[in-house]
């Protein structure tokens, strides 16, 4: 009985997936657009996010929403796929008006939205995560009662033959005894369907659940999936130990598996390597093949006039209008982005009397799992230059930085530290009255006008006097190992790393406290007294946002509220307000606009001018040519090559990107990635 | 004696257990309902209102039948928890106020409330008709082996508690809604992202959790002490608290943990330590879970972590 009912159901459901998906080619077979918005509008207290947008999308086609961070991109999305619902406008979907309330409404119209914060269940495997709400294999009622009702028929007319025969018998007795059995089969069938009846609702329970919830085919089905678009993922694998790249991978086929048509993708690249991104635009363009529709958020020019067929740009949330990729240039979508004619040159000055300020010597840091990720490096930065660091991303940029911040621990080597006090009082906290006279004996101090500082013959009164008054300076160079400084040491060193991991929020800021606050978290200990004095850091925090153009509705909001980008102006703002000596910026644009970087790169430059050493780790190498003084390149852990930033070749950077030093078993993958990094400059270009 | 003790602890164990299978259900769904003494307390004040009404409705005492005796107590004990269950839920879905917070206003709450209520309950026949209900056995079953005695021997209730742990156990862990109460629990916006109605879970879980957590307080009641009224329930729901910590979210392995608190709670009646001492050995549950909370987090493994999102209320539209 039970096995009767699981064949009747898993029958249902394959035949059921096919007819919706007919239904649905026959819906879009015309040219109505998949979507269409008209006028949508949608406010967040005083913030305009969005302001009487007009959209359409074809089918099979990728459409690029382009736009500055801020500019409402994300917002109108959300807007499409449930998360919010928009304050006025209306959505049509292959020509009918729809209401979207919810995420599950969304998935109904076949519209599936991969997030720029992956929504995934970390401890879930990606199995878990992609059936995760699923709801394709319904039981189908009718069928099940069918079923019922035809087995009762028969067990029914059965048992009525018997009774014709018995009727039919010549012999009284022979008739009383089939008689007898026709009676005893009634009885059964009418036995069997109380069962039936009884147990249906449990079996039914089972059905729905097998009470394993991989089963049922489920496997099968995402299998199809990745098979048909090519992914490559391991279905048993857990979320936390999944790289971003994985994450998004299980983001994709998760929507797919619900039975999206059409994509919805936030910035997909902003947190992958150019062997990624290439990767997923081979997979978005076998999904293009297959009919779907796509929406691509991002800000990346070069992405857009790669992958998409039509450009929307929106502009502080107004829609700007929509071009042909292939009519269009990057200097037209440049304009309709930003609103006015962007300079986009970087003003590199020559470094003025570059002095050793880091100095790296045979650095080792292992992982965790006992590699090395930093093996034997040594260099040097100097005051007054920019050096980048350029390397295929997870080839120990992050770990360098980490180690020389103290983050890290380092196993061999050292990190000597250059700290140059030019001017700096003498005072009575570090040396007493004889150490002070010592020491102007050998000639060390100076008075504010240069004059080498005199004390014989002085009292004790006098010399208090001029030190209480400050007249008595010194300089000194002093040199110190960092390796065994605890971070907050090195930071007020002056030696600040400005990380911009791929989650903004966690590294850096804290999300639920302001603008103002944030910037307090750097100063605070430096108070006098038990209160908090917000003054100095609300003027921080006023100068960061208009210098930087932050979009945010005060300084009092709290910093999770904003845009991903304007969050990272924030972070990178203030660790270049508290005028380090050295400034460690780890792709400090990464999900910024162009405006916005050009920004950050004349800010690391204004560092630079301060004498300040920067090293810049960035991903684009044409703004690593334009930007640094000095490009060193790692690769594995090891330092291929460092060349100048001014006589240097994109190819030969990229050649060094990928030059395993001492390592030559691997050398088909090498050339692979030479190709692509190749690719990716001229891509660039 | 030692049979003695054992099978104490098992009968006491079940007030443990209802306790933390309905937390681990509300916890599941990112819901730290530190209400579940008060709630447990509702649960015995429902039971003892639903009896009083059925016997009051008997024209002689003798009439009363056990199994409706023990439905009426059941269904009334879930009603008035669940409704406790619903008001966290209201203050703590709804109106996103502080889980902790919300939860202990329910454990005043609950015990108030209780307080109010007990003293006018006419008692007649608590002790009698309804306690012999509760604690009736199998009929084939006696107390004369030590297997039948220490297996076979407990009132319904003990049996449902330990059945229940099991399937409750198996729906988190199997099935398709556990998965998803799962993923309430751990990210709501994943949840939400996939059309999983959030809310409608947060609430059910609540409202069940408290249920089934009600259920130890009228154990407590009407088997355990045999229908006298003691005010001792508040502190048995701390340790059902404890409890879902020391279970690592798991109502199976809750099933031996609750024995085991159940021992040490009753272990300074069965041994001879100095009066002052006693509430030393009482303590030891308390200490186990914190055993188990340093162990967890030393083991770094994030399945047995607490769900992700405990405590922190959701809104979709947060940015």
């Amino acid at each position: 009985m039970e096995n009767e009912i699981t064949k009747e159901v898993s029958e249902v459901s394959p035949e059921e997936e096919k007819t919706t998906e007919v239904e649905q080619v026959e819906e879009v077979k015309d040219d109505t657009p998949v979507i269409e918005l008209r006028g949508i509008s949608k406010h967040f207290g005083e913030v305009r996010a969005n302001n009487n947008i007009n959209l359409t999308l074809k089918k099979g086609e990728i459409l690029a929403i382009l736009g500055e961070n801020g500019s409402g991109k994300t917002t109108l999305m959300n807007m499409i796929s449930g998360i919010y619902y928009p304050d006025e406008g209306q959505i049509f979907i292959n020509g009918k008006e729809v209401q979207i309330r919810s995420p599950q409404d969304a998935f109904e119209n076949h519209i599936g939205m991969i997030h720029q914060h992956f929504k995934l269940v970390d401890v879930f495997t990606a199995a878990d995560n992609i059936i995760l709400g699923d709801k394709i294999l319904k039981v189908d009622n009718r069928k099940v009662l069918n079923s019922y009702f035809s087995d009762y028929r028969g067990s029914i007319s059965s048992a009525k033959e018997v009774r014709d025969a018995a009727l039919n018998a010549e012999n009284p007795e022979a008739r009383s005894r089939i008689y007898a059995k026709y009676l005893m089969k009634r009885q059964r069938a009418y036995l069997k369907v109380a069962i039936k009846t009884a147990v249906m609702p449990l079996l039914r329970f089972w059905e729905r659940n097998k009470f394993n919830y991989l089963a049922r085919g489920r496997i099968e089905a995402i299998q199809h999936y990745i098979k048909k678009f090519g992914f490559d993922i391991d279905l048993s694998k857990k979320i936390y130990d999944m790289s971003v790249s994985e994450k998004q991978t299980v983001e994709i086929i998760k929507v797919l598996y619900r039975g999206a048509n059409i994509l919805i993708l936030d910035e997909p690249t902003a947190v992958l390597t150019p062997q990624e991104i290439r990767k997923l635009f081979d997979v978005l363009r076998k999904m293009k093949e297959d009919d779907k529709a796509i929406i691509i958020i991002t800000h990346k020019l070069n992405e857009v006039m790669e992958i998409s067929d039509r450009v929307s740009v929106l502009r502080k949330g107004e829609y700007i209008g929509t071009v042909n990729t292939a009519e269009t240039n990057y200097k037209e979508l440049t304009e309709m982005m930003v609103g006015k004619k962007v300079d986009l040159n970087i003003d590199r000055k020559d470094p003025v009397d570059p002095k050793p300020r880091l100095v790296i010597n045979n650095l080792t840091i292992q992982n965790n799992e006992g590699r090395k990720v930093i093996d034997d490096i040594s260099f040097t930065a100097n005051g007054g230059e920019i050096l980048g660091i350029a390397g295929i991303a997870g080839n120990g940029q992050k770990e360098l930085l980490e180690g020389i911040a103290g983050l890290q621990r380092v196993e061999s080597g050292e990190i000597i530290f250059h700290n140059p006090k030019e001017n700096k009082p003498v005072t009575f906290f570090h040396n007493d009255i004889k150490q002070i006279k010592e020491k102007a004996e050998k000639g060390m101090f100076h008075y504010p006008d240069g004059t080498p500082v005199v004390l014989k013959g002085k009292s004790n009164g006098e010399i208090k006097k001029l030190v209480n008054n400050e007249q008595i300076l010194y300089y000194e160079n002093e040199i110190i190992n960092l390796r065994d400084k605890k971070p907050r040491e090195i930071q007020e060193l002056g030696i600040k790393l400005s990380f911009v991991p791929e989650d903004r929020l966690n590294m850096g800021l804290v999300g639920n406290m302001s603008i103002v606050d944030n910037m307090l978290l750097r100063s605070y200990r430096k108070g006098k007294t038990a209160f908090l004095n917000r003054k100095r850091p609300k003027n921080l925090a006023d100068n960061i946002i208009e210098e930087l153009e932050v979009v945010t509705p005060s300084d009092q909001t709290p910093v999770r509220r904003l845009s991903g980008g304007n969050v990272q102006k924030v972070l990178v703002g203030r660790e270049i307000s508290s005028s380090p000596k050295v400034l460690m910026a780890a792709y400090p644009v990464r999900g910024l606009d162009i405006n916005s970087s050009y920004l950050i790169y004349n800010l690391l430059n204004k560092q630079k001018e301060k004498n300040v050493a920067v090293i810049f780790v960035g991903e684009d190498l044409d703004v690593l040519l334009e930007l640094c003084d000095r490009i060193l390149v790692l690769c594995g852990g090891k330092i291929t090559g460092i060349v100048d930033g001014k006589t240097a070749k994109k190819d030969e950077v990229g050649l060094l990107m990928t030059k395993h030093v001492g390592e030559e078993n691997d050398s088909t993958q090498e050339n692979n990635e030479v190709e692509e990094v190749e690719d990716n400059g001229i891509k660039q270009n | 004696m030692f049979l003695v003790f054992l099978r104490s602890a098992i009968r006491l164990s079940t007030t443990f257990l209802f306790g933390s299978t309905g937390e681990t259900i509300t916890e599941r769904a990112g819901h730290l309902n530190l209400g579940i003494p008060g709630i447990m307390c509702l649960g015995a004040a429902g039971a003892c209102v639903g009896e009083e009404a059925y016997l009051k409705g008997l024209s002689d005492m003798s009439q009363a039948n056990g199994f409706a005796v023990v439905i009426i107590g059941i269904l009334c004990a879930m009603l008035f928890a669940g409704a406790g269950g619903l008001l966290y839920a209201f203050l703590t879905i709804t109106l996103r106020s502080n889980q902790n917070v919300s939860g202990l206003a329910i454990t005043t709450f609950g015990v108030g409330i209780t307080n109010f209520i007990i003293p006018q309950v006419d008692v007649t026949g608590f002790t009698t008709v309804v306690s012999k209900a509760f604690t009736a056995y199998a009929p084939g079953a006696d107390r004369a082996g030590w297997f039948s005695d220490l297996f076979l021997t407990y009132g319904c209730l003990v049996y449902i508690a330990i059945v229940l742990a099991i399937l409750v156990a198996g729906f988190i862990k199997r099935s398709k809604q556990g998965l998803s109460l799962r993923a309430v629990g751990e990210n709501p916006a994943a949840a939400d992202a996939v059309g999983i109605n959030v809310i409608k879970y947060k609430y059910i879980a609540c409202i069940v959790g408290a249920g089934i957590s009600g259920l130890g307080g009228l154990f407590f009641i009407f088997d355990y002490l045999g229908g006298n009224w003691e005010y001792t329930i508040e502190a048995l729901g701390w340790l059902s608290i404890a409890l879902v910590i020391f279970s690592v979210w798991r109502p199976n392995i809750g099933i031996a943990g609750s024995i085991l608190f159940a021992a040490f709670y009753i272990l300074p009646s069965y041994v001879n330590v100095p009066f002052q001492y006693r509430e030393l050995i009482k303590m030891i549950p308390y200490v186990v879970t914190i055993i188990v909370l340093i162990a967890i987090s030393l083991l770094r493994k994030k399945e047995l972590q607490p769900p992700a999102s405990l405590g922190v209320p959701y809104f979709r539209e947060e940015r």
